[in-house]
């Protein structure tokens, strides 16, 4: 297969940010408002200040953690769907050793942050034994478990978990002091060991994809595992062990949430970021380093979209429509790229389809 | 109606799916197509039925050349195909299904295709409820609605690929009907594809065999299984060529115990069977007949019902298929790209997959390693190429490269399926000089020649049942012939 013109190249990758941003300016247009004056609010709303700034930063710190994490399960050819649920059980575990151990300032901290993963790795292996023990896939798997999470955590909150003075279904009482991250500074609340933590995973299994004998395993598993088993691979244990190391990302990215934005346990705590984390993926096209640039681009537009109502009367669901027509337009020429290669091999050998969301929007 | 096909032509990359084929087609005769899987049948019913152009060649039609894209031009031509999987919408009513499946679709007068449906129904003795949803019906039910689809649009020549494949032998008897009287009576064309041959001797009127995507006879009926066999597999077998070597004293590399495997369409019972460390096993008999569920087992991935089974002593019943790579099993299966090798990663990641057993890959070492495999296996690839790029044949040679030096037990599903002589003939001499390192060889081909020439024993099956042949230098085509066709009883131990 020929590699295309680079012309072609940055063209497909340019096309469809210009396409979406068009896009949404009719949208803008079509609501009675200016897009400039928006696209201005927006990166007014995330770099205003350093309160901002730090808005920003406390959302790219989950998203970018559980991106990582579905990079490891989409390389591993799985829709781990059931993130969203694995960072509630994070959040969950994690709130469970919050209330419950009394440990000395650094400990106490770091001790709910091992919770934390290892509620959410063992919610992910469960999605992973549901699938390769039981055949139920892991899109239908994931999307209970993360209904059972939320119940879960509704459970708890209005019983066991209920804050002595009773009455309140919204939230635990809140953490003490040792249990949240020391923040940078006062009006900049945004903690230095978290980033390091995201900066450590995003190393760490970007040289793992890259350099181990797992990464290969994993890569062959998402690819043909068929192919994988008879080559020796063991492809069971590099599915399950995708989803636990997914899971234990995103029960970081969920204990962080509670933490920072709640600095307590609430239903629905995850916010949506699990499923933006897919999306992230999806338009990385699973390569991991493009991952910090897409979720920054995405903090920006979410953080800065709050602004909007303020200054514009504009909903800040705004920054949603902008984000999925993103997405939407990048799947889109993914498949023109696509086509455009295949017209140009001549092998008229028939392949079969690809079968991995990763795959498809590969390269 | 009369068909011509002139010089069609069909490649699939390396393989020579259809080459040359020229067959003319009458009305009112039922022609059966015959050839062992792989023989290019099914490729050439789906370039007649318009499910895939030929890359060269013509149709002609009553003299006439016609050129249709697609199966709804094909239909409008008067010919149709009945796929092995009826093409219906399981959530719609038999009528739906009929009714969408016309021109207009929708438009149509309900009670008249209602009424159409019955008709045709009712005269072949279809049992068709209009209202019934179409996952509650049989395979058969399904075939018979597709069947009374095509033929209510005008089809006048029908073809069937492997029909009787999962239905009852009652609705098999009706089908037969059908089909007699739609030959007989309105003089239209029935194509048979299909390799149970008792089904073509009970309904053909003519046969027109392939072998190697080429047209290599042609019979009128009756015919015994015997003749058609000897039609399928070739008239008379190579020149031995490979010496054998005395095999006793050697160790036992495989031992069967009362083996019974359970396949989805039938299964082997009480199979016992001893292999010697270096002694090359042939497994022959149509395909599906329960060859690959013995190759499949003595690679692991079939687990025995009962019985039990030793690799070089072991016990290794009901072990996975790891285990068995632990102990030396090397498995070569029928399809490359589906089975053995993973498209979108590199030569070299195929080999570090198998040579790099450190936590930490040591990529330099795996690219060295790769290069020197291409060159000793004469692979055109580089070593960064993915395995995707590479011809089939460079695809098989790589999987060659990848088998481990020394088994105790190679394990090949058809390893020279879809290649060329030379290509075939290299693949041996490298499966040789393992079983020259001890390795004893169990192998399944489709090819006589193949399997009178390397085999030192073979198993013939037929329909689960095993018959072994104890001395494969002295079988006869026609022994053979008659194994595969199902006659154990005749043979004299």
């Amino acid at each position: 297969m020929k590699k295309p013109s680079l012309g072609l190249q940055v063209g497909l990758t340019i096309l469809p940010i210009i396409v979406s941003l068009a896009i949404t300016a009719i949208l803008i247009i079509a609501a009675g408002a200016d897009p400039r004056a928006v696209f201005e609010k927006v990166l007014e709303g995330a770099f205003r200040n350093s309160r901002s700034f730090a808005n920003v930063l406390n959302f790219l710190i989950p998203l970018t953690l559980v991106s990582i994490g579905l990079v490891v399960t989409f390389t591993a050819g799985l829709w781990n769907i059931g993130v969203e649920g694995q960072m509630m059980m994070g959040a969950i575990f994690m709130t469970w050793g919050a209330l419950n151990l009394t440990l000395p300032e650094p400990f106490q901290l770091i001790a709910q942050i091992l919770i934390g993963m290892l509620g959410g790795g063992l919610w992910a292996l469960l999605a992973g034994i549901l699938k390769t023990r039981l055949g139920v896939h892991e899109i239908f798997g994931g999307v209970a478990l993360n209904a059972l999470a939320n119940v879960l955590s509704i459970y708890l909150i209005s019983g066991p978990w209920q804050p002595p003075e009773g009455g309140s279904v919204r939230s635990t009482v809140p953490f003490r002091p040792e249990s949240l991250f020391t923040v940078i500074a006062p009006d900049f609340s945004v903690s230095l060991f978290a980033l390091l933590i995201v900066l450590a995973a995003l190393v760490i299994v970007w040289l793992a994809l890259r350099g181990t004998r797992w990464g290969l395993q994993l890569k062959a598993t998402g690819k043909n595992a068929r192919s994988a088993r008879l080559l020796g691979v063991p492809t069971t244990r590099s599915a399950l062990s995708a989803f636990v190391v997914c899971g234990m990302l995103a029960g970081i990215a969920g204990t962080h949430r509670a933490i920072t934005v709640y600095e307590s346990l609430r239903p629905l705590a995850s916010g949506g970021i699990g499923f933006l984390g897919l999306l992230v993926v999806l338009l990385a096209a699973n390569r991991i380093l493009l991952v910090p640039v897409i979720t920054f681009l995405f903090a920006v537009i979410v953080g800065g979209s709050t602004r909007l109502k303020i200054a514009l009367q504009l909903d800040s669901s705004l920054s949603g429509v902008l984000q999925e027509t993103l997405v939407l337009m990048m799947l889109l020429f993914a498949g023109v790229r696509q086509r455009v290669l295949t017209r140009r091999d001549t092998s008229s050998t028939p392949e079969a389809s690809p079968s991995t969301p990763a795959e498809a929007a590969h390269e | 109606m009369e068909i011509e096909l002139h010089h069609i032509h069909k490649r699939f990359g390396p393989v020579h799916a259809n080459n040359d084929v020229n067959l003319t087609f009458h009305g009112g005769r039922i022609v059966g197509i015959l050839g062992e899987n792989g023989a290019g049948k099914s490729t050439l019913m789906k370039i007649l039925s318009g499910y895939q152009p030929a890359d060269s060649g013509e149709i002609h039609i009553d003299g006439q050349r016609v050129i249709y894209h697609g199966t709804q031009q094909a239909i409008q031509h008067g010919i149709g195909m009945l796929q092995q999987d009826p093409l219906d919408v399981a959530a719609f009513t038999v009528l739906e299904n009929f009714i969408y499946g016309q021109p207009g679709g929708q438009q149509l007068p309900r009670k008249a295709a209602a009424e159409q449906l019955s008709t045709i129904s009712r005269r072949f003795g279809f049992e068709l409820d209009p209202d019934t949803p179409c996952y509650h019906l049989s395979i058969g039910q399904r075939q018979q609605l597709e069947i009374v689809r095509l033929l209510a649009l005008g089809v006048k020549t029908l073809i069937l690929d492997e029909p009787t494949t999962g239905i009852s032998a009652e609705q098999k008897q009706i089908l037969f009907d059908a089909l007699r009287e739609l030959a007989t009576k309105d003089g239209m064309s029935v194509l048979l594809v299909s390799h149970k041959l008792e089904d073509v001797i009970a309904l053909c009127h003519e046969v027109a065999v392939l072998r190697a995507g080429r047209v290599v006879g042609a019979k009128e009926m009756p015919a015994t299984t015997r003749q058609l066999v000897t039609l399928m597999f070739g008239q008379e077998l190579a020149p031995q060529t490979r010496t054998r070597e005395n095999l006793q004293g050697r160790p036992e590399a495989v031992r069967l115990d009362g083996v019974t495997l359970r396949g989805k369409r039938l299964s082997v019972e009480n199979l016992s069977l001893s292999i010697r460390a270096g002694e090359v096993i042939g497994l022959a008999g149509l395909d599906g007949s329960g060859q690959e569920l013995l190759l499949r087992a003595c690679a692991g991935l079939v687990k025995p019902a009962s019985g039990r089974l030793y690799l070089g002593g072991h016990d290794m019943t009901g072990q996975s298929y790891r285990q068995f790579l632990a102990q030396g099993v090397a498995f070569g299966a029928a399809g490359r790209l589906e089975e053995g090798l993973v498209g979108g990663l590199t030569l070299t990641e195929h080999i570090a997959l198998i040579t790099e057993t450190n936590t930490v890959i040591d990529w330099g070492r795996a690219r060295q390693h790769t290069a020197d495999q291409i060159k000793l296996y004469d692979v055109r690839g580089r070593p960064e190429s993915r395995i995707e790029t590479l011809s089939g044949g460079n695809q098989q040679r790589m999987l060659m490269a990848l088998m481990p030096q020394k088994p105790l037990l190679l394990v090949l599903e058809q390893p020279t399926r879809g290649l060329d002589v030379d290509s075939a003939r290299w693949i041996w001499e490298q499966l040789f000089t393992r079983q020259a390192t001890g390795a004893a060889m169990v192998f399944s081909t489709p090819d006589l020649d193949e399997l009178v020439t390397y085999s030192d024993r073979i198993l013939v099956f037929y329909s689960g049942q095993v018959y072994e042949v104890k001395d494969a230098t002295r079988t006869t085509i026609d022994e053979l012939g008659r194994l595969i066709g199902g006659h154990f009883e005749e043979q004299t131990q």
